[in-house]
């Protein structure tokens, strides 16, 4: 039974409709992500998930329950801010206490919660501290405690580490999938950035104009795009026009590579395929079942990674290959041969867009 | 080269400066002579003594202190409930909260007179209570300019939208919202709000005189009118009252939050914490 359902949600403001036909289903203790550009409408669905924002039409059940109607502060939801919004009169220990109060909750209860929210904050020693006087990781981490500490029914997560720089960013975001995977609550957490909701998410809903594109693992999500839309957002992808030449074969890049599965393409029509940058090498690896020829345009050296620029058929092609024995930079304006696994091209039909 | 001294510059800002301290100080001068021959406080001594200053100071002041409460009342919920919902009515609200600027009190209280005298479909003026009532409603229109001003840019300084949504989506009703997080958020806001219209109310003299109420106004012009080196000593007074008001204004509004005014008590904010 999914804990958190939105059934055919569509909101619209004034004239201009910002998210229609929105299906989703959440398992209990799930981290999900909602992935895509502004103005997408991943923001929209968070807020009224949350109550912030009425939906034009469809409901929202959370734990078998229809809370479409119910005002925010009667849905048990924890929520965090981009900008924090940690309440400035309030000390750390009072912000995180605020939501225990409303609840009613005795002065001793409330006292052992908030110690136990602060220690899984790491930060116990601050609690007198006033929010002016923290930086800004720190604020939102007393914002993620304060969410949690009356035990709601479902964590939300609107762009928290959108402020914050980059390496705190990244320590952030690995708290927050440890503690949310310590209290197993189930988390809806909104991003624009990519690898934010690949590297915490258990599945990633990519949005797009209102609507969720794909929905799926992290893995699916950036192996098996189905869309168009989810190829380009979602890492680098070089694309080719590729024509069909036979039941299972396609031309392109001046070559015809068979063996593949064409079930999602109606017959005769255009085809797009793409491969992932690190898909490619220009030597050999066993898995690599099919080359095409192409001359190096550019080529560097960033360490880990050797990056080049071939030419394959006219298209500029980008190629990352790990930096291993026996792997060399390729030399500028070199014949060479591009190497790929046909399990890696990804084949975008001219109907997914 | 050597930078030159303004001569011009210096001698216009001396000569401003003149112009508004000589004045003083000569009224101050002037209200320690009621003695012949020596410098005293006599005339403050004789002002404190008489038992109408005391009657109508503290007239003023509860009258004043009145029209505080309800000003807040009013404005806060206001100025909230319009940044939150009608973000694009600003503006007007903005115009309709400096109308009183614009009508002179003279014609508000005449205004109130017709309206509500004696065979009107609501006599207030005709008892003493409801007279009272117009005078403090007459002060709340007064200042509500400044008190407006005042809470509005206090709201302006933190997120009103987020810090609504962070408290209702920990359970907190609106009320709630209002109390324990956007009024103490606009504290050192509604407090200078609060010193501006005590300073304007408690001078007022025009709707006071009006409605022929014993306040603080009338009885400094009658005194002018009776006495020489008293009216001087009441100035004076006023003045240091009015700077000591801006002086609070300004110290509230710098206020940070867990500070106190008084250092020693920071020891009790622990404690205060742990309810």
């Amino acid at each position: 039974m999914s804990f958190l359902t939105l059934t055919d949600i569509t909101k619209v403001f004034g004239t201009t409709t910002v998210v229609r036909d929105f299906d989703l289903t959440v398992e209990a203790g799930e981290f999900i992500s909602f992935l895509g550009p502004s103005g997408c409408g991943k923001t929209t669905v968070l807020r009224m998930i949350a109550g912030f924002e009425k939906p034009t039409s469809g409901t929202i059940r959370v734990g078998g329950a229809d809370v479409t109607a119910l005002p925010a502060s009667r849905r048990k939801i924890g929520m965090v801010f981009q900008a924090y919004a940690l309440f400035p009169n309030m000390s750390v220990r009072e912000n995180v206490a605020f939501g225990l109060k409303i609840a009613g909750m005795s002065g001793r209860e409330i006292a052992s919660r908030v110690d136990e929210m602060l220690d899984l904050i790491a930060l116990g020693h601050l609690a007198d501290r006033y929010p002016y006087q923290l930086s800004g990781g720190q604020q939102q981490r007393v914002a993620l405690a304060r969410a949690l500490a009356p035990r709601p029914n479902l964590l939300l997560l609107d762009e928290p580490l959108s402020a914050l720089d980059a390496q705190i960013r990244t320590s952030l975001r690995d708290d927050i999938r440890r503690i949310q995977r310590e209290l197993g609550i189930t988390t809806v957490f909104v991003t624009h950035d990519q690898e934010e909701a690949l590297s915490v998410s258990d599945r990633v809903v990519v949005m797009h104009a209102g609507r969720a594109d794909q929905i799926g693992t992290p893995s699916e999500i950036y192996n098996r795009p189905t869309t168009r839309f989810v190829a380009d957002f979602v890492g680098q992808l070089n694309t080719f026009t590729a024509k069909q030449v036979g039941p299972q074969s396609l031309h392109f890049a001046g070559v015809d590579v068979g063996g593949l599965d064409l079930s999602s393409v109606a017959a005769n029509s255009a085809v797009t395929v793409a491969l992932r940058p690190e898909a490619m090498s220009l030597n050999r690896r066993p898995t690599d079942t099919q080359s095409l020829p192409g001359r190096v345009l550019q080529s560097s050296f960033l360490g880990s990674v050797i990056r080049a620029q071939v030419n394959v058929a006219g298209t500029p092609v980008s190629i990352d290959m790990f930096n291993r024995a026996g792997v060399t930079v390729p030399a500028q304006g070199a014949q060479t041969e591009v190497w790929f696994a046909h399990d890696d091209l990804v084949i975008l039909p001219e109907s997914a867009t | 080269m050597s930078r030159q001294v303004p001569v011009l510059s210096v001698v216009i800002a001396v000569l401003g400066a003149a112009f508004f301290i000589v004045p003083l100080i000569a009224t101050f001068n002037f209200s320690l002579r009621m003695k012949r021959g020596e410098l005293s406080f006599e005339a403050y001594r004789s002002v404190f003594e008489s038992d109408v200053f005391v009657s109508v100071l503290s007239f003023s002041a509860v009258a004043s202190m009145l029209a505080i409460l309800v000003g807040i009342v009013i404005v806060v919920p206001t100025a909230y409930w319009v940044r939150l919902r009608v973000p694009r009515m600003r503006p007007v609200v903005e115009f309709l909260s400096l109308m009183p600027l614009i009508i002179p009190p003279v014609v508000l209280v005449f205004g109130y007179v017709r309206i509500y005298g004696t065979g009107s479909f609501l006599p207030m003026t005709m008892t003493d209570t409801g007279t009272n009532t117009l005078l403090v409603i007459g002060y709340v229109v007064l200042s509500i300019p400044y008190m407006y001003r005042a809470v509005d840019n206090g709201m302006a300084s933190i997120d009103i939208a987020t810090l609504t949504e962070a408290a209702e989506s920990l359970g907190a009703s609106r009320l709630r919202t209002i109390a324990f997080v956007i009024f103490p958020n606009i504290r050192s806001a509604i407090v200078s709000g609060a010193f501006l219209t005590f300073s304007i109310s408690l001078g007022e003299f025009v709707i006071t005189s009006l409605l022929n109420r014993p306040g603080f106004g009338p009885y400094l012009v009658q005194m002018g009118q009776d006495y020489a080196y008293q009216p001087a000593a009441l100035a004076i007074m006023a003045f240091a009252f009015t700077w000591t008001c801006m002086v609070l204004m300004e110290v509230f509004a710098n206020l940070k939050p867990g500070q106190r005014l008084l250092r020693q008590r920071t020891s009790t904010s622990v404690e205060k914490a742990l309810p």
